[in-house]
């Protein structure tokens, strides 16, 4: 069954565009302006990094940029905080692996 | 780059909304800055009606009185200016404060500060408390009803405060299974009219359990639970699997407080206020006087207690710059009055107890 | 007991119960409302003026059962969904219940849906007599089911298919 919730008896909800983005490789679909993590979990993908020490899976937490659990490589950069960053076309997001690499 | 204000709000939910609005109403230079791009903070989440006096906002949905607020709010543009996507990063002497926006960095001068941060979740010991999956109620709530996306398909929740039995019946509402609730304690601790509508619709309430450890190696796929006695204790041989996709922690909030030690107000710990706070009298100043508090960063509570709070705030900062005046006195008058009625009765033991404390400790200062 | 699962007990509901005798007048709310919570709406939704509270908004609500004429404005304003209207008098075998619904798909009427207990277990196949989805109920539909006599004071939810 789809994430996405269509039918709400309380709410509706107001979705922007459809986009494009890739993740690992791979294409995948969200809504313009929606946090990343939030587009990937609609999508079935929760493992969104491994842990520096331990290579443990790691997925989000706490959903308002505050816990740092959902750090993501965006467009290159790593320690993107992917519950409060909004997904735009064309984005490319990978899963980080431990502290990533900070490009100098 | 540097603003001048006279008062600046910090934190755009329900408390420092309504500190901003009624400045603003008096007469205030209000400048209010939020970190997120839209305001309403929690509030604007809550599908459920309001308990309360319908006097106020009893019987209106969170996120109705949300709109309430901000319509409020837009109303007073020539006093009141909102910065959003704007963190309040540091507190400069008794009067100034840095702010950074993804544009830039800027300093503020202001006379009053009110400082309404919230609160953020609480997580819980037990293995693979890491796994995906594992999100707190505040997040399954921001998931669900903000994004329109469900957290998992089958869910346990723990915890059986307000916030566990409300958000396990959002989740019903949203298409979830709850597989059950879990709270260690040996009584629900939430309305019991909040435990009856998800009892009714079928899900259990384990009271007197625990979670040992959520299942999987990639992501959640079940987990573990099993009996505790009245000091939390595990009873031996009780242990049971629960089949779930998505384990919900709903074990309690603690204040964020790290401005008001920037502040160097006065920090005290209150267990039934979720930990540490900035001491604070009626007014809800703190012992820094040009630093008032509200909402969940004065101790824990719910939304409108945050508002009547932020109300006493904004009348009190405005007062203390501009002169005392009728108009303030009966906001602040008012809001007293309704929280003292909100915090009566047996359910609102714990906070009394919370704020006695706070009012011995502002005795001996 | 109520505060260990969530589920009222006989002598608990006993408090809030009308009589038989008021039972066989035609409908009635009863409202399963047990706890001192600061809470209020229930009052002002009444237009016959049945439900008050003495001393404040924490007093438990008090029905005034002669006053009561069954017509379900209270149903959909309480904020913990705890307020049913029940008729005994509507058939030989079987009485109508109200109740507040805020789940999705709503159903129909005519529709055979079931009723649950307190526990959640399906015990009774209920028809919908009406769905009232006003406005001013703010999403909160109230649906009256008819439901067996001997089940009427167990069912409180429905599922629907």
């Amino acid at each position: 069954m789809s994430l996405r919730i269509d039918d709400h008896p309380i709410l509706s909800f107001k979705k922007g565009k459809k986009v494009s983005f890739t993740f690992e490789g791979k294409k995948m679909e969200g809504f313009e302006g929606e946090p990343i993590a939030a587009a990937l979990h609609a999508a079935g993908v929760r493992l969104l990094r491994h842990s520096p020490h331990k290579h443990r899976p790691r997925g989000f937490f706490c959903a308002i940029g505050r816990c740092s659990s959902c750090m993501m490589e965006v467009d290159g950069e790593v320690n993107v905080m992917t519950c409060i960053t909004p997904l735009k076309e064309g984005m490319v997001v990978n899963r980080q692996e431990g502290h990533g690499v900070i490009k100098p | 780059m540097s603003r001048k204000t006279e008062i600046l709000v910090v934190g755009g939910g329900p408390a420092g909304l309504s500190a901003a609005i009624v400045a603003a109403q008096l007469g205030s230079k209000v400048l209010l800055v939020d970190d997120n791009p839209n305001l309403g903070g929690q509030l604007v989440k809550q599908t459920h009606r309001f308990f309360g006096s319908s006097a106020r906002d009893a019987g209106i949905r969170g996120f109705t009185i949300a709109e309430e607020l901000l319509k409020q709010a837009a109303e007073l543009k020539k006093n009141l200016t909102i910065l959003l996507n704007t963190s309040v990063v540091g507190f400069y002497g008794d009067t100034e404060a840095g702010i950074l926006s993804p544009e830039r960095y800027e300093k503020v001068t202001f006379e009053r500060v009110i400082v309404c941060t919230g609160a953020v979740e609480n997580s819980l010991n037990f293995e693979n408390n890491d796994l995906p999956g594992v999100y707190g109620a505040g997040a399954v709530q921001t998931l669900m009803n903000v994004h329109g996306i469900r957290p998992g398909n089958k869910i346990l929740m723990v915890g059986s405060g307000n916030i566990g039995l409300i958000v396990s019946y959002q989740l019903m509402q949203a298409g979830v299974q709850v597989v059950g609730l879990v709270e260690a304690m040996q009584t629900i601790g939430g309305y019991l009219v909040h435990a009856s509508k998800i009892r009714r619709l079928g899900v259990p309430i384990y009271t007197g359990h625990t979670i040992v450890s959520a299942l999987g190696t990639d992501g959640v796929t079940g987990a573990r639970l099993c009996r505790v006695d009245e000091k939390f204790q595990m009873v031996p041989n009780t242990q049971f699997d629960v089949e779930c996709d998505c384990i919900c922690l709903a074990v309690g909030l603690s204040p964020l407080i790290e401005l008001f030690q920037q502040a160097d107000c006065k920090m005290v710990h209150v267990g039934e206020l979720g930990g540490l706070v900035p001491l604070h009298d009626v007014n809800m100043r703190t012992t820094n006087p040009h630093v008032y508090v509200a909402g969940d960063a004065s101790g824990i509570e719910e939304a409108t207690t945050a508002i009547l709070g932020g109300r006493v705030a904004g009348a009190r900062a405005t007062e203390s710059v501009r002169g005392v005046s009728d108009e303030a006195t009966k906001v602040v008058s008012d809001a007293v009055s309704e929280l003292r009625t909100l915090r009566s009765g047996s359910t609102g033991e714990r906070i009394r107890w919370g704020r006695e404390k706070i009012e011995k400790e502002i005795a001996a200062c | 007991m109520l505060i260990n699962d969530g589920i009222i007990t006989r002598e608990e509901l006993a408090t809030v119960l009308p009589t038989d005798e008021r039972f066989k007048k035609g409908p009635v709310a009863i409202i399963e409302c047990l706890q001192d919570i600061p809470c209020d709406p229930c009052v002002s939704s009444c237009p016959s003026k049945a439900i008050s509270m003495k001393t404040g908004i924490t007093d438990r609500p008090t029905l005034d059962t002669a006053r009561c004429i069954g017509c379900g404005l209270c149903v959909p304003r309480c904020p913990g969904l705890a307020i049913f209207v029940l008729d005994m008098t509507h058939a030989q075998r079987s009485a109508a219940l109200s109740l507040p619904y805020e789940m999705q798909p709503v159903p129909k009427v005519g529709q055979v849906v079931r009723g649950l207990d307190r526990t959640g277990k399906p015990v009774c196949e209920a028809k919908v007599l009406k769905v009232l989805s006003a406005k001013k109920f703010d999403r909160t539909h109230v649906v009256t089911i008819e439901i067996p006599k001997d089940r009427a004071l167990e069912v409180r939810a429905i599922r629907v298919a």
